[in-house]
């Protein structure tokens, strides 16, 4: 499978070049991996029905295999037989993959469409690039929401990720993932490091030592989730007072549901989520799956998809075209999370550091939990 | 009488020995049996054994470092661990990582590695990217030398030495062999090119390193070698090789393709050969010896060190250590695994033994309707089983709203009773009580109620009767649910993960962990085989005690 590594990412090129490609050499099904729910809906509707509608005969398969990715791809990639086509990742597993020689490495400006003004993918999509292999689709957020009816009387709702830890002013339990990843970044901030400084703290052992000692003032209110829509629950319960979650599960409870939950966009912690292509498929699949990467990632394409679902396009030039919810009819740039308004105070995810130290980290963070 | 005793071996009626051709007949009728069985044997052989063995392997397996960098493993081999590594372990690591990298397997092997040390992972990474960019200055002093470096027929020639000359056939088998463990795949043929021996002795590493290119271009890229310009680790081996002085006198009297620009590049003025430099140049911590110790310590093919870190120890200089305290968590998973599931099947044993007695001694019809009710959960989600459990324990939730409505529980002072041990033990008595009930209750329905009237008739009291009587004979079934529930117990993990928190996990969450996300799949295994031995432990030891005879499952 390795054998053919080289020369299927040359083909890759060339076949997004359009010089050798028809439609005659094409696969005509594609099984395309995400994570179900409202997410993939978006999906669904933003490129998957438009691409079928234009390709007629051809068919998507979905796999709601997305929180596995990793591990599956790692076991088909083994066993030979990879029947993954397309696989939706959070930009760390997209770098993980890549590492594992599981994902191919793409040429962004060959296999992506160019921005509608000519701006190539790689300037458009920019820094989010974060992997060789990576294609991002849309910044989302871990951030915070709150239940508005819990808030003590006489005291401002919480407005600051540092009201998470004052349990004085906002007493009541409170939610947070069950991982290092985040968690420490607020505990280190909220105990006064500078943000720039945050990674260079929580590289040394005392940095980590100072996170756990900020995470333990709050630790036994904190109930620890998993799955991201246990934050919505617990909080539509009356469980918590405050959790965080990622932010376009807080719009659904918010804005579909209308349950009392207000959001807290301070230091909230941008992540990516976009598509990475398995390394080693047979050409014809691969030839359609190029057409198809280059099309859903569009620039109209990842605009037409924030109106399903409150995360921001992953292109420069998506932005000015975000419009208004598909069904209720609410404007949605207002609850992006790269909304200037809401962008104020933002933690930058390190995805290099936390590729290095996250194992070291989540044995010392998950210690720390079991004690 | 003699007479039989004449006459030799019993014969049978078509005249063959008859204990011979009853052998053969007993072969036959094996024959036939082990064929009856055969889909059933290979089945189980392929879907499951083959798998948990190749899994357990995974436990000790450490390949993936002689394979990707064997040239540094070898130079590490003696390094006494004092300082870094000198240049001649640099340059061995050049020439690994410059084929790696090609390959892509580089970072595989700093995921690898990342696992023992934080930080290799980026330091593989980053140089990875590097690589081409150190050999690039000897490409181009070379071809300042004379266009011809830059020509691919140029260097064919001058390594293989020229048509009909005499090839050095161990260097590119042994170069092909190391691309196939590199790559994991089997080539066959030969790459269209073997170094010129006279070459190979005279200039070792760029014969080396083209073997290595040409091997590469023809099996991975499937182009053809004298077509292609090489790598620029060769020309860094070129500029190595020149900078022995025993070199230029070789040259002089080699008369090979070549020949003369190999003595004028001899004569020439090369930037040094700085490996060293360059790495530490790239990403400086190649200067620290801690990356260098994990390299080392985890260069041999099979390695312990999973083992000792699924028990919370793990290899240092000095040998083996106990992790730091703020490190260590598989001691504690394991116990409270064993803990909580002990508790769980004794929580088992006794909701389960009432219901299986009440369900053995009642009619028929009655017993059946019951049956159902014990069965039903099985119908039934275990995810939608264990959600329902959070539902009822949360704070909000049922129980709860109900305490405080009666008004046992202030409405400040709610019971916690989920997200902790409380929460796991509670789903997962209900989750495997009918794995207790059943068997205790086809062990029941077996003893006969007139044993308990005899008892009774001859003196004895209720408990009497109950306790010298009828629960002996009932254990059997006590033991049998026992082991069924215990051994799901200490494996299960998504009640535990779901309503477990923090303290009510069990160490498959870890493997679950380790398996899924953290890609760590040697320490999954190591924890994995771990647990098999304690079962496979405690399963000898309840033979010794109570003896597997005594275990029923039915009547």
């Amino acid at each position: 499978m390795k054998l053919t590594k080289t020369l299927l990412a040359t083909t890759a090129l060339t076949v997004a070049a359009g010089a050798s490609a028809t439609a005659q050499d094409m696969a005509d099904s594609m099984t395309l991996v995400s994570w179900g729910g409202a997410y993939q809906d978006s999906q669904q509707k933003a490129y998957v029905e438009p691409y079928l509608e234009m390709n007629p005969g051809v068919t998507a398969t979905w796999d709601e295999s997305s929180a596995e990715a990793v591990a599956k791809l790692r076991a088909m990639n083994e066993a030979g037989n990879v029947t993954w086509d397309l696989v939706d990742v959070v930009a760390s597993d997209a770098m993980r993959l890549c590492d594992e020689g599981l994902a191919m490495e793409l040429d962004h400006d060959e296999v992506l469409a160019a921005a509608p003004d000519g701006t190539s993918a790689s300037d458009d999509f920019g820094d989010l690039i974060v992997s060789d292999c990576f294609v991002p689709q849309i910044v989302y957020s871990t951030t915070f929401g709150y239940r508005t009816d819990m808030v003590p009387e006489g005291v401002e709702p919480p407005s600051s990720v540092c009201d998470v830890f004052d349990l004085e002013t906002y007493p009541g339990k409170r939610s947070l993932q069950k991982r290092p990843i985040d968690n420490m970044e607020w505990a280190l901030y909220c105990d006064g490091v500078a943000k720039d400084e945050i990674y260079d703290v929580l590289g040394t052992d005392e940095g980590v030592d100072r996170a756990l000692a900020k995470l333990d003032t709050i630790k036994d209110q904190v109930v620890w989730w998993s799955a991201g829509a246990e934050t919505p629950q617990l909080l539509a319960d009356g469980e918590v007072f405050m959790g965080s979650t990622f932010n376009g599960r807080l719009f659904s409870a918010i804005a579909e549901q209308d349950q009392p939950i207000g959001m807290m966009w301070d230091m909230q912690s941008f992540d990516l989520d976009g598509w990475i292509v398995p390394a080693g498929l047979p050409e014809d699949r691969l030839a359609r799956v190029m057409d198809f990467l280059k099309f859903a990632t569009d620039t109209q394409r990842l605009a037409d998809q924030a109106a399903y679902i409150s995360y921001g396009p992953a292109r420069d030039s998506s932005a000015p075209l975000v419009g208004k919810h598909a069904e209720l009819g609410i404007d949605m740039a207002p609850h992006m999370p790269t909304d200037p308004a809401n962008a104020t105070n933002v933690h930058i995810y390190d995805y290099e550091w936390w590729a290095d130290n996250r194992d070291d980290l989540d044995a010392k963070f998950q210690a720390w939990l079991a004690r | 009488m003699s007479d039989t005793t004449d006459t030799g071996p019993v014969l049978a009626a078509d005249g063959t020995p008859l204990k011979r051709s009853l052998r053969r007949a007993l072969r036959a009728q094996k024959l036939r049996a082990l064929a009856l069985i055969a889909p059933l044997l290979i089945f189980v052989l392929v879907a499951f054994i083959a798998p948990i063995a190749d899994m357990l392997f995974r436990s000790v397996e450490n390949q993936i470092v002689g394979n990707t960098i064997p040239m540094t493993v070898e130079e590490l081999r003696d390094w006494d661990g004092q300082d870094v590594p000198d240049e001649q372990v640099f340059r061995a690591m050049y020439f690994d990582l410059f084929l790696a990298s090609e390959a892509k397997e580089h970072t595989k092997l700093g995921s690898r590695l990342n696992y023992e040390e934080s930080g290799v992972s980026s330091l593989f990474r980053t140089t990875g990217r590097d690589v081409d960019d150190m050999g690039e200055v000897f490409q181009e002093a070379f071809e300042e030398i004379s266009p011809e470096f830059e020509e691919a027929q140029f260097w064919y020639d001058t390594m293989s030495g020229g048509a009909g000359a005499e090839g050095n056939e161990r260097l590119m088998s042994n170069q092909i062999g190391r691309l196939e463990q590199l790559e994991a795949s089997n080539f066959s043929g030969d790459a269209g090119f073997v170094p010129g021996a006279a070459i190979s002795d005279i200039l070792p590493n760029t014969a080396r390193a083209y073997a290595a290119f040409a091997a590469f271009t023809h099996f991975v890229d499937e182009d053809v070698v004298a077509e292609e310009e090489p790598w620029e680790a060769v020309y860094a081996a070129l500029a190595l090789d020149l900078e022995d002085p025993g070199t230029a006198a070789a040259l002089a009297a080699y008369d090979g393709p070549g020949a003369e620009l190999l003595r004028q590049a001899a004569a020439a003025d090369l930037p040094p050969v700085e490996m060293k430099a360059a790495f530490i140049e790239s990403n400086k911590d190649w200067n620290r010896i801690e990356y260098w110790e994990v390299i080392h310590t985890y260069s041999p093919p099979y390695t312990t060190g999973y083992f000792l870190n699924a028990v919370d120890m793990e290899k240092t200089t000095e040998g083996i250590a106990l992790r730091s305290e703020d490190e260590r968590i598989y001691g504690i998973l394991f116990k409270r695994t064993m803990f909580m599931s002990l508790v769980i099947t004794f929580s088992c044993i006794a909701l389960g033994y009432p219901i299986a007695w009440i369900l053995a001694n009642l009619p028929a019809r009655t017993a059946n309707l019951l049956m159902i009710l014990v069965l039903l959960p099985f119908w039934t989600s275990l995810l939608v089983r264990t959600s329902a459990w959070k539902v009822m324990l949360q704070q909000q939730g049922v129980i709860n709203d109900t305490l405080v409505w009666l008004g046992l529980v202030a409405d400040e002072s709610r019971l916690v009773m989920i997200n902790n041990q409380f929460g796991t033990i509670v789903a997962m008595t209900h989750i495997l009580l009918p794995f207790m009930i059943l068997p205790m209750y086809s062990v029941m329905q077996t003893i006969p109620p007139s044993y308990l009237r005899a008892a009774k008739s001859l003196g004895a009291t209720n408990w009497t009767a109950f306790w010298r009587v009828y629960f002996p004979q009932s254990v059997p079934g006590i033991g049998a649910g026992s082991i069924l529930v215990f051994i799901l117990a200490i494996g299960y993990y998504i009640t535990p993960e779901i309503v477990g928190g923090t303290t009510g996990t069990f160490i498959s969450n870890r493997i679950a962990y380790h398996i899924s996300s953290s890609l760590n799949w040697g320490l999954a295994a190591a924890l994995g085989s771990i647990l098999l031995a304690v079962v496979l432990i405690l399963y000898w030891a309840y033979d010794k005690i109570v003896g597997i005879d005594n275990v029923k499952l039915g009547g």
